[in-house]
């Protein structure tokens, strides 16, 4: 997670102070049923109607652009995303957070008829949004307009892809907005948490899990902005989709008709990244000003091709996934030890998740708390996942399924997934299958094939002086120093706090 | 991440020039609302799109109705709510029914010792902790735990969960389409029958919550105290979840009595949206929710926070990074004047265009990020209009007051254009349509406009009462409001720590 994206959500303040309830909950062997049905099991369950959800229309222009169109007339509206090959994981090292940027001034720093400023203007007036991003591997433009105002807002679209200008003022005004991501980055437990956790994981110099700093943020040009443009927003490394209140035909023929004519450019190239997990044993990072420890114990996770993937899903959702899970029922429910406590075997499309198993608790039964968890994984061995429980986790996936169809929008986005990472278009399908068939026997292997206590590195974030014991009583610590380190030269100093 | 990219799709999804008129006409026809005779209100709404459905179950009731010394009985409850029934979550309820009784006896007894100031004996108070503990251990042995959350997700439940404010509780999920009448069974029997089992348990889960949530948290905290200071009199003032001795003492007997007293049928909402057929689904929904036993309504008058007439200042010395708050008080959600107060929320917050964002982060550059916004610390009792900015690094938070000051001189002394009236009313079309187009969110609205004027029609007049805000208003209400004396600060001012947080360094 890219410190920009963060600072976009810590954006979004908890001022309304609504508390969620429970989040998540698992499953000790629970006491065998008493003979009698209960009132809820006497109530009738008809079968779920066959549904058969729209799939969205596929073409693929001459120049490479593949094309997503999914007709949705139930508001007079019309969203579009393009999705462009190349990601914040091939930007250099040196100059990390280049993609941030990019895909923030991609859309503030206008066209080169228009500076951005003025397509707020334009576009806030119609209620319609233009919007970049940058992400881990590619960048999006999207759009979302009423139906009546496609035209102009399209246009607004596609002079972006063609013509963006990075004016440099706006390079300017995001770079200190990411200054000041980086000079937060160490206020709240999670971020931090989350953040060394992912490096210890993948290796801190990994691409998904470096972090920019004021050096690296400081270093991107403009002229860095345009040449990324030109070397990846080509239509052959392009996968637009497009949903709403259209007809496809009349759609694609104004497609055509606007992509038609685009040069293919060269392909983006495929990324070698390496993961080294660090070596496995404790992690601290010093917090003293909060009472609970956020407590991670990460690996290397899987890809979503692995064959074993169906087996890791039904694991992850009987082991530590909902109220039904281990980790839920043990460390929750019975210990009373956590408000959040979960994880698993993670999976992404393209590379290796992060197997996480994390959970907050309060500074005095950290190190209880980090025994509780490895008793879980310990337990397995010993009363591997019941029959009943992969019925349990089997069932909460294959009945819960239709929410994965459940709009429009969502079989476009999962569509377009597919096609990004190169899976089959019918996957969901194959994932149902997939998920039907896993036995007990696949469960039991999947866990100890993936999941070990001894490969695992511990992340504590917390005040160490406040824990029940010192964690060095479980084994060899290394500290982990979260010092900001400060911005080069003097003529800005962002680091300094304000006085 | 790999969501990511369309994530914005639907986070941005607007409307501007619909006709609300033939919105509401199209509801309209496919809403049917029912009052049972018990009192509690029924809303279907069918959108057959996919065959699932969401709902929302409106309580009205939230934490202005802890009693003193008991806040966080709201929210605790809420997670109650989740432990089973006489039914779902035991092996023999007749028997954990009378182990939790002496739970709650042995609790009592070492409460009352823990709680003396004079006389208490240590050795009798270690006696009667055990004696409680003792007591749980043996409540547990009839505990099947998680059972009710259980048979929700085992029949495929989506988004299953609840939150409480100040205001309010909604417990909500989605589910495949024909289990609508499980999910009725199980929705309408935890307000029937729920049973506090666990309860000690889930309080020390509910403490790590509060830990999490506003105590580890440089934001949770100036905001619990900066909402304390705005308030003297009214509940408001009370952390929805809880003060920590508070947390450390209710009883299982205590959210029982809470229970009795506020859950009552003519304070619910139920809101069904997906694929139902109201003709089909309301008998069934009445068979259930209709048991749901009535009570006359508790007294819940409560005091008027007095006109403040002094500005009042909470300052956090803090590790964390500089933050500056300040807040208004304004009058409650049914003022004549609370489309004026959304106006200027938009006006001044709302994307790149609005005052703030030019003013601080474009054109001024000191800050990252600056809003306004309506309805903190609630909407049903006159509450606050705040601002707030994140100053940029090298930039002070008094900086801050002063640019969002002169905003606000802005907006007393001049009229706003007509574009910026024109772009309020458009995106006001936006902003109410937006939960539209989800189950879930459009139950979420429909109850809450429900059970807050007994009609769910007025979601859609909220856009017609923007329409007619003038500019006269604007100025009207901002100089009337945005006054010193009616102001609260709060402000986070970053503190060194004593020393380097790292020793050894390099992690790897």
């Amino acid at each position: 997670m890219s410190s920009l994206a963060m600072k976009k959500r810590m954006r979004r303040l908890p001022f309304i102070l609504l508390i969620s309830g429970l989040v998540t909950i698992a499953g000790l062997p629970s006491t065998p049923a008493a003979a009698q049905t209960s009132e809820w099991q006497q109530i009738n369950v008809p079968p779920l109607p066959p549904f058969h959800p729209q799939e969205p229309k596929r073409l693929v222009l001459p120049n490479g652009m593949v094309i997503f169109l999914q007709e949705d007339h139930e508001l007079p509206l019309i969203d579009g995303v393009a999705r462009i090959r190349g990601g914040s994981r091939s930007e250099p090292a040196a100059r990390a957070g280049l993609v941030d940027i990019y895909g923030e001034v991609w859309r503030t720093g206008g066209t080169k008829t228009q500076t951005g400023d003025q397509l707020d203007d334009y576009l806030e007036i119609r209620a319609a949004k233009v919007e970049t991003s940058g992400n881990a591997d590619s960048t999006s433009i999207s759009w979302s307009c009423l139906k009546g105002d496609f035209d102009d807002v399209f246009k607004i679209f596609a002079e972006l892809l063609h013509d963006p200008e990075f004016r440099e003022d706006k390079l300017d005004l995001t770079q200190k907005e990411y200054f000041d991501a980086i000079s937060r980055r160490n206020d709240d437990v999670d971020s931090i948490a989350g953040r060394e956790a992912t490096k210890l994981a993948y290796g801190a110099h990994n691409p998904y899990a470096r972090v920019p700093e004021y050096r690296t943020v400081a270093a991107v040009t403009r002229q860095d902005l345009i040449d990324w443009h030109h070397t990846y927003v080509h239509p052959n490394n392009i996968i637009l989709g497009i949903v709403g209140d259209f007809d496809a035909g009349a759609m694609e023929a104004k497609l055509r008709q606007a992509f038609g004519a685009w040069p293919k450019g060269p392909a983006a190239k495929e990324e070698k990244v390496d993961f080294q997990p660090a070596k496995p044993g404790y992690y601290q990072v010093e917090k003293e000003d909060v009472n609970q420890s956020s407590i991670n114990m990460v690996g290397l996770g899987i890809r979503r091709d692995n064959p074993d993937y169906y087996a890791v899903r039904v694991f992850n959702e009987a082991f530590g996934s909902g109220f039904s899970s281990r980790l839920m029922q043990s460390i929750r429910t019975a210990k009373g030890l956590a408000y959040h406590v979960g994880g698993g075997i993670g999976s992404a499309f393209d590379h290796p998740g992060v197997l996480r198993l994390s959970m907050g608790t309060k500074s005095a039964t950290t190190v209880e708390s980090i025994l509780a968890l490895d008793e879980q994984i310990d337990d397995l061995a010993k009363h591997p996942i019941s029959e009943a429980e992969i019925k349990r986790a089997k069932d909460s996936i294959l009945n819960g399924f239709v929410f994965n169809l459940d709009s429009p929008e969502k079989i476009l986005r999962e569509r377009m997934a597919y096609e990004f990472y190169g899976y089959p278009a019918d996957y969901l399908d194959k994932f149902r299958a997939g998920v039907e068939k896993v036995t007990l026997a696949d469960v039991t292997r999947a866990a100890s094939k993936y999941l070990h206590k001894d490969q695992l590195a511990v992340l504590v974030v917390g005040h160490s002086s406040e824990f029940d014991k010192p964690l060095s009583s479980l084994g060899l610590v290394t500290n982990i120093d979260i010092t900001i380190p400060p911005p080069p030269g003097p003529p800005e100093a962002p680091a300094k706090p304000a006085q | 991440m790999k969501y990511r990219v369309l994530k914005s799709l639907t986070m941005i999804v607007a409307f501007s020039a619909l006709a609300t008129a033939q919105d509401l006409a199209s509801f309209q026809k496919r809403i049917t609302v029912k009052k049972l005779d018990n009192g509690l209100t029924v809303i279907i709404c069918e959108r057959p799109e996919a065959p699932v459905f969401s709902f929302d179950t409106h309580v009205d009731v939230g934490s202005v109705q802890d009693p003193m010394g008991q806040t966080g009985m709201a929210h605790m409850f809420e997670h109650m709510a989740f432990k089973g029934t006489d039914k779902i979550g035991t092996t023999d309820y007749a028997a954990e029914k009378t182990a939790l009784a002496k739970v709650e006896q042995a609790y009592a007894a070492y409460i009352e010792e823990r709680d003396k100031s004079v006389g208490r004996n240590d050795q009798k108070l270690k006696e009667l902790q055990k004696a409680w503990q003792d007591a749980i251990a043996e409540a547990q042995k009839y505990v099947k735990p998680n059972e009710f959350p259980q048979i929700l997700e085992s029949n495929g439940a989506e988004g299953l969960n609840a939150n409480t404010s100040l205001d309010e509780t909604a417990y909500h999920y989605s589910l495949p389409q024909n289990r609508l009448e499980l999910w009725a069974y199980l929705e309408s029997t935890r307000f029937i029958h729920p049973v506090m089992r666990e309860f000690y348990k889930e309080r020390n889960v509910v403490i790590e919550e509060r830990r999490m949530r506003t105590d580890s948290n440089p934001i949770g905290r100036l905001l619990e105290q900066f909402v304390t200071a705005a308030y003297q009199a009214h509940p408001y003032h009370r952390p929805t979840i809880g003060w920590m001795a508070d947390l450390n003492s209710f009883s299982a007997t205590d959210a029982q009595h809470f229970f009795d007293q506020y859950y009552i049928p003519s304070n619910m909402v139920v809101a069904v949206v997906g694929e139902v057929k109201a003709a089909e689904a309301m008998p069934v929904i009445e068979k259930y929710f209709g048991q749901i036993p009535s009570h006359e309504r508790p007294d819940e008058r409560t005091t008027t926070e007095p006109p403040q007439n002094s500005e009042r200042r909470v300052v956090l010395y803090d590790r964390a990074q500089p933050l500056y708050l300040e807040g208004y008080h304004r009058p409650d959600y049914r003022s004549p004047d609370d489309a004026v107060y959304d106006a200027i929320a938009d006006l001044m917050s709302n994307g790149r265009t609005s005052r703030l964002y030019r003013a601080l982060v474009r054109d001024k550059k000191i800050a990252a990020d600056s809003a306004g916004f309506t309805g903190l610390p609630g909407i049903k009792y006159p509450h606050l209009f705040a601002f707030y900015a994140f100053p940029l690094p090298g930039h002070k938070p008094e900086e801050m007051a002063e640019a969002i000051h002169s905003e606000i001189e802005r907006l007393k002394n001049e009229d706003i254009s007509d574009e910026e009236l024109k772009m309020i009313r458009t995106r006001a079309k936006a902003n109410l349509l937006r939960g539209l187009s989800s189950n879930e969110g459009l139950a979420s609205e429909l109850a809450l406009y429900q059970a807050r004027y007994d009609d769910w029609r007025e979601l859609f007049h909220q856009v017609d009462n923007l329409d007619k805000v003038s500019k006269a208003d604007i100025r009207r209400i901002a100089n009337q409001t945005f006054v010193p004396t009616n102001r609260t600060v709060g402000i986070i001012e970053n503190v060194a720590p004593a020393r380097a947080a790292g020793q050894n360094g390099g992690g790897q």
